[in-house]
Order: structure tokens, then C-alpha cells, then sequence
């Protein structure tokens, strides 16, 4: 299949016929074919098929990491205690909207994955983690989760198969930390999103101490499709180590920001200009982050590299969420340095020193650099610090700030040398620059 | 924030017998000597530790407490409710007030100090009083580049210092960069708004009316050329159930399963009744 007028297949695996009117209804989800192999992994299949057709594929987690989704699935451990399958929806990663656009036009796709991979997993309780700030999405969720219960999806001994699977839609309140995995977990507790350390990963201590798989939207909704036409034809589509479609949210500065369905290997310069029509007339790409706001950036030279896995971490950044920031030639580094770096000041949970503390100092050091109170001395030193960050925190949210930041200085050390250059003038005296933002204060207007 | 305790000018380091008065710049200090504010909001010190609230004591709407037994009982344990009690705490009271979270705590069996201590975390449960509309402004990296600044200084000028009826706030990515500029009003998604459209959303925010109906998410199509293709050739069509177990529902069509099917390709979908804008936070739906 081809989109017309452009040299791009179209796979049309996820995104197939979503507008579609009504298909967040069980029964125009089901005149497509759906459930039906929910259906037939419960009643014709083991959990050890299933398991072997998600190997096959070769799919890899669609939620930031890339882990591969069947070795995850079969590091739970075949003991007889309560195990849980957590859907992650809770899509936080600043230029990540793609989750939410299945949730909303094809719940019943999510859900029929969630039934596949607890059966291949054993869970026999599963969650939906949903940021709260998608109340309409939830809602079409609530609805969808009774018309499967009502269906005989969801309960007891699923269409006579003995499985059991309880399914419980649980909404956020506002966290970007509780899209990591394990502050996920102390989130979905009662808790304080605070991340725990790995080892133990969740597979062994996760949910309520309990073996536990963790799957994003994206990773789960593409099950049915696997097992509708075999791993092994999915691995053929991407590339070797990137197998399938994968959705990509583009943004920023681009004419027509949106998500895209495109097999992994494409280049990006098709995602970025060919269908999302690359930056505003006369404007050209300055850089652009891969995989949302806290992957290192790259620049218009990167934009031949295939959008893979492994391209884009071999061209020294990430694919991650499958999120495309575009910033062109309008706007200057520092701006996005500073946005980026209070959102990671805001968001960081507080429990390790090198995050709390560094996330603090860097805002800091950029409003100096933004106030002309910096020297070229304070980009070393805000290089140092990042790299101090690196590693050396429980979760990676501090390094979602080291890496994109650290990556802006080292390729536009001139630009921020210029900009303390020229705010210097504006503010010859060096009137104190502003206090660092306090720690833990809720948005406030201008904030 | 605001600064409780510490006298004006009390600052620790003054007082050294330094010649030339303390030099740089004068520290701000809040409650207790602290640098940063509102580490002591949750504790007020003239009482007691708060124990959990006694039933017979702490009076309880009877819809609050049967939306957060329903919410306890879902979880295999309990306090998983507690950010779900919260916000329907939130949506009865305006706000998460030492009032709400007591409530919410008695019904939940829990300290009110637990409670504020997940409160506190999360952005959209609010420890302070709040006007009735929730109009959060993307403001991260993606709308920051389609003019969400000016967007949120617009909307400020306009609102004035209606805080009553507004809960206007800069927010983290709502994950709506495809229409950026954009704002979440009561938990409706609407956007890229443009600055002269600034006027109309706040007069319809404020006589009640749908925000910007022309501009919402929930009608919007996707920009994927591959959308329009139909679903993969080779989904199987639905077998019907011959073996299917007695009392496992097999479809005969529409009728059984809820309201019939609206072919509605610009509204919102017709199994649910939208959200009306509501007078509390938009968290949290329906029980």
C-alpha cells in the first residue's frame, strides 16, 4: 500500500481505518475482526504460544525503553501467587501524544492486547495506569471496560478458556514521574510516586511486592496484530532489531504536527518533512529531539538517520517514545534549555541528591546565562553537573535532563557564549539573578 | 506562598558582628527559618498530631463516602484509592481543604497526614482553594514553540484577578502537542487556540458554555495519510460461537449492548455523555 502522492508505504497496522465512526464500540470493533484473537489465544492456544509468537516478532517495549516485550514477559516467574499486568498510559514524555489518540478512537484494541499479554504472562489483574489529565480518554476507557465485561471479555473463566482476568481502570493526578515503571508502581500503591531501585525489577517484586509486567498502550495494542498475522511475518516488517510500525508523535515547529504510523527504519527526514511538512516557510530545522524532550538532540545534519532503535542511539541520541520535537532556526537554544530544564526541576520526585539538587542548580545556571550574571566558566560547570546526575540516581528522570541539555551545550557551546555575551550587555551591572525556583511548588501562573 | 512564623527580617545570619553588615544579597526566609516556602502548610504546631478522624466525629456526605468505598473496593489493597478518594474529596469541596482530606481519610481509615503527603505530590490535587474552572495552559517545550507563553499571558490579562471563577495555571505537557497552542478547560482539550480567540473562551468558560466547540480534541481526525486506509485485508470476520459457554454474550448486533450506534463523526462518541463542564476539577470522571 502507498500513500498517495508519496513514496511511503503505508503500513496502516495501528492507525488503520481509527477514524472510523464508532469504533470505540465494542461491536463495530468486533465487525473489523476484533476480539477474535483474544478469542483464540484463550481457547486455542497456551500461554506459552502466545509467548513464542511475541518473541518471534521481535517487538520491542513502544514506551521509551525498547526492551524486548516477550523476554520481558517471560522473566515472570511461574510461581502460584496473584501476578499483574500493568498497562502504563500514563504518557507524560513532553512531545508524546500517540497514546493518547489510540485510547480515545480504539480502546477495545488496548484491551484485547491487555487480554493477550496477561495470558501469556499469567496476571490474572490487570490495571490501566492513565494520567489524569486525560479525563475524556478515561471516560471512553470506563465505557469501553463495561462493554467487555458485559461481552464476557473481562471476569471469570473468559469464554469457558479458565482464565481469569480482572481489569481496573486507574487514573493519575498530574506526575510525570509516575510514567516511570516503578514510581508507577508506589503511584498505582496509595503512594507518593517515588521510583524504587531495580533489582528487584518488577517482573519479581513489582505490584503490591507481586511478580508484575509493566506495557505501554502502544506495546500492548499492537499484540492482537501480531497474532492476527504471526511473529514471524511482523519481524519482517522495520529492521533487523526494530521489528514492526511504530506510531511517531510530531511537534513543534512543523505545519502539520500529528502521529504518524511509519515502519521503523524510516528515514526522518520523511517523518519530519514529508508528513509532517517540516518547519514554517523559510525557516529551517535547527534541532530536533528523537524520542521526546529527554533524549539528547540532534541537529540538521541527523536527519538522513533511519528512525530506529539502534540508528538513532548509534547517531548519539534515542528513539524512546517515538516523539519528534522539531525547533527551527527561530528560536534560540538557551529558551529551549531553560523550558526543558524547569520542567525536570518540576517533575523531579525529590528522593536522590544528584536530581533534586542538580535540576535545581541547572535552572539557576541558565536564568544566570539568561540575566548576563554567567561566564563561559558556568557552562563547564553545568556540563560537570550533568554528568554527575548520569547514573547516579534510582530512576533515570535526571538523566531525561543530563542527556537533551548536556547534548545543547556540547553542540551550541557557541550559541550559549553568545547569548551570556549579549545578555552581559543588557545587564552590565549584574543584578543579582532571581533566587532557583523553590522545590515542590505547584504551577502557579507565569510559574 | 505564604510566609508563616518567621518575623519580618529575621534572618540567621545577622547579628555576627559583622563590620559592614551582612553583604550580597538579603536572603528570603520563610516559616521557621526555612529558604523555601510551605514546608510547614501541612503542619499546624498550636495542635495536636492528627490520629485518623473517628467516624462518629466527622460527618460524611453519604455520596462522598459511597464514591470512595467504591474506589477502595476495587483494589486489592485499599489505599490504592487514595489519589481516586482524593479527587472525589476535591470535586465535593473545591478543593483538597483539611475539611476534604479529613473526610476522606475517615472513610478511608488513614491519617490525614498520609493523605496530604500523596496530595501534596500531584498537580492536579489542590492544597490550596482554587476558583471553580480549571483552565490549565500547556506551557512545556512543544506549545512553548507555538506561542503558549503569550498564550497564558493572553488568557492572565484577560481573566484578571477572577480567581474565583478561574483556576488559571501553566502545566506540564498535556500530551496534546498536535494542537498547540492548547489548553485543557475542565478537562475538555482545545486548541491551537489563537490569541484573538482569547476573549470568546473566557466568556464561554464563564457563562458555561462548551469551550471553543470547533477547536476540541475529541472531533479532531488524524493528520496520518495511512488512516484512511481500512483495517488490514485478513482480520478474520467473527466466527459465531459454537462453543460458546452458556452465559458468555455473543453478539447479535447492537441491541443488546448498550445505546444503539450514532454515526457521529464530529461530536463526541455517543455511548458516553460528555463531561459537562463541570464546577469542581475535571479529574476523576465518574465514579
Amino acid at each position: 500500500m502507498t500513500t498517495e502522492g508519496r513514496n511511503i508505504p503505508s503500513p496502516a497496522i495501528l492507525f488503520a481505518g481509527i477514524d472510523e465512526p464508532g469504533l470505540h464500540l465494542i461491536e463495530v470493533y468486533r465487525q473489523r475482526g476484533g476480539y477474535e484473537m483474544a478469542r483464540k489465544a484463550l481457547t486455542q492456544m497456551s500461554p506459552e504460544d502466545v509467548l513464542d509468537e511475541l518473541l518471534a516478532s521481535g517487538l520491542r517495549g513502544r514506551g521509551g525503553a525498547g526492551f524486548p516485550s516477550g523476554k520481558k514477559i517471560s522473566f515472570i516467574p511461574k510461581v502460584a501467587v496473584d501476578k499483574y499486568l500493568v498497562c502504563n498510559a500514563d504518557e507524560s514524555e513532553p512531545g508524546t501524544f500517540k497514546d493518547r489518540e489510540l485510547m480515545q478512537k480504539c480502546p477495545h484494541m488496548l484491551i484485547e492486547g491487555i487480554i493477550i499479554g496477561a495470558y501469556a504472562a499469567g496476571a490474572t489483574r490487570s490495571f490501566i495506569y492513565i494520567r489524569g489529565e486525560y479525563s475524556y480518554q478515561a471516560d471512553i476507557l470506563d465505557a469501553a471496560l463495561i462493554e467487555a465485561r458485559d461481552a464476557g471479555f473481562i471476569g471469570e473463566n473468559i469464554l469457558g478458556s479458565g482464565f481469569d482476568l480482572s481489569l481496573v481502570l486507574h487514573r493519575g493526578a498530574g506526575a510525570y514521574i509516575c510514567g516511570e515503571e516503578t514510581g508507577l508502581l508506589d503511584s498505582l500503591e496509595g503512594k507518593r510516586g517515588n521510583p524504587r531501585l531495580k533489582p528487584p525489577f518488577p517482573a519479581n517484586q513489582g505490584l503490591y511486592q507481586g511478580p508484575t509486567v509493566i506495557n505501554n498502550v502502544e506495546t500492548l495494542a499492537t499484540m492482537p496484530h501480531i497474532l492476527r498475522m504471526g511473529g514471524e511475518q511482523y519481524a519482517k516488517i522495520g529492521t533487523e532489531s526494530s521489528a514492526g510500525t511504530k506510531l511517531v508523535s510530531v511537534s513543534g515547529n512543523v505545519q502539520r504536527p500529528g502521529n504518524y504510523e511509519v515502519e521503523l527504519g524510516t528515514p526522518s527526514r520523511e517523518l519530519i518533512y514529508d508528513l509532517a511538512g517540516g518547519p514554517p516557510d523559510g525557516r529551517e530545522v535547527k534541532l530536533w529531539f528523537p524520542g521526546g524532550s529527554s533524549a539528547p538532540v540532534l541537529t540538521a545534519d541527523d536527519l538522513d538517520v533511519p528512525y530506529d532503535f539502534d540508528s538513532l542511539a548509534k547517531a548519539g541520541s534515542m528513539l524512546g517514545s517515538g516523539a519528534i520535537i522539531v525547533v527551527d532556526d527561530s528560536v534560540p537554544v538557551v529558551d529551549v534549555a531553560l523550558k526543558l530544564a524547569k520542567f525536570y526541576q518540576h517533575e523531579s520526585c525529590g528522593k536522590c541528591t544528584p536530581c533534586r539538587e542538580g535540576t535545581r542548580w541547572t535552572v539557576a545556571m541558565l536564568e544566570r546565562v539568561d540575566a548576563g550574571t554567567a561566564t563561559p566558566m558556568d557552562l563547564d560547570i553545568m556540563a560537570s553537573v550533568q554528568e554527575q546526575i548520569i547514573g547516579n540516581c534510582l530512576c533515570v528522570l535526571g538523566d531525561a535532563m543530563a542527556m537533551p541539555i548536556g547534548s545543547m551545550v556540547a553542540k551550541f557551546r557557541q550559541e550559549f557564549e553568545d547569548h551570556i555575551e549579549s545578555a552581559r550587555e543588557r545587564n552590565p551591572y549584574g543584578d543579582a539573578a532571581p533566587e532557583p525556583a523553590p522545590a515542590l511548588v505547584q504551577g502557579a501562573v507565569g510559574a | 506562598m505564604s510566609t508563616n512564623g518567621a518575623p519580618a527580617g529575621h534572618d540567621a545570619e545577622a547579628g555576627h558582628g559583622h563590620p559592614h553588615g551582612r553583604r550580597g544579597p538579603q536572603v528570603q526566609r520563610f516559616g521557621h527559618g526555612s529558604r523555601v516556602p510551605g514546608w510547614d502548610d501541612a503542619a499546624d504546631l498550636s495542635k495536636d498530631p492528627a490520629v485518623i478522624p473517628d467516624r462518629a466525629t466527622t460527618p460524611v456526605p453519604a455520596q462522598l463516602r459511597a464514591e470512595i468505598e467504591a474506589h477502595m473496593a476495587k483494589y486489592p489493597d485499599f489505599r490504592s484509592a487514595a489519589i481516586p478518594a482524593l479527587a472525589a474529596a476535591q470535586r465535593h469541596h473545591g478543593w483538597c481543604s483539611p475539611e476534604a482530606v479529613a473526610q476522606a481519610a475517615c472513610v478511608m481509615h488513614l491519617t490525614p497526614g498520609y493523605l496530604i503527603s500523596v496530595a501534596s505530590f500531584y498537580d492536579m490535587l489542590e492544597t490550596q482553594p482554587v476558583g471553580t474552572h480549571d483552565v490549565y495552559v500547556c506551557t512545556n517545550i512543544s506549545c512553548s514553540l507555538c506561542g503558549a507563553d503569550e498564550l497564558l499571558a493572553a488568557l492572565s490579562d484577560e481573566i484578571g484577578d477572577d480567581s474565583e471563577t478561574f483556576n488559571l495555571r501553566s502545566f506540564e505537557c498535556l500530551g496534546a502537542c498536535d494542537i498547540a497552542p492548547m489548553a485543557s478547560v475542565d478537562g475538555i482539550y482545545v486548541g491551537p487556540i489563537a490569541l484573538d480567540e482569547v476573549g470568546k473562551l473566557v466568556e464561554q468558560v464563564r457563562g458555561g458554555l462548551p469551550p471553543l466547540p470547533n477547536k476540541q480534541l475529541s472531533s479532531r481526525k488524524s493528520t496520518d495519510p495511512g488512516a484512511a486506509h481500512a483495517p488490514v485485508p485478513g482480520a478474520a470476520t467473527p466466527e459465531p460461537d459454537h462453543a460458546a459457554v452458556p452465559g458468555a454474550a455473543t453478539p447479535s448486533g447492537p441491541t443488546g449492548h448498550g445505546p444503539p450506534m450514532v454515526d457521529d463523526t464530529s461530536g463526541p462518541p455517543a455511548a458516553i455523555e460528555h463531561p459537562p463542564p463541570d464546577v469542581t476539577s475535571s479529574e476523576g470522571g465518574h465514579s
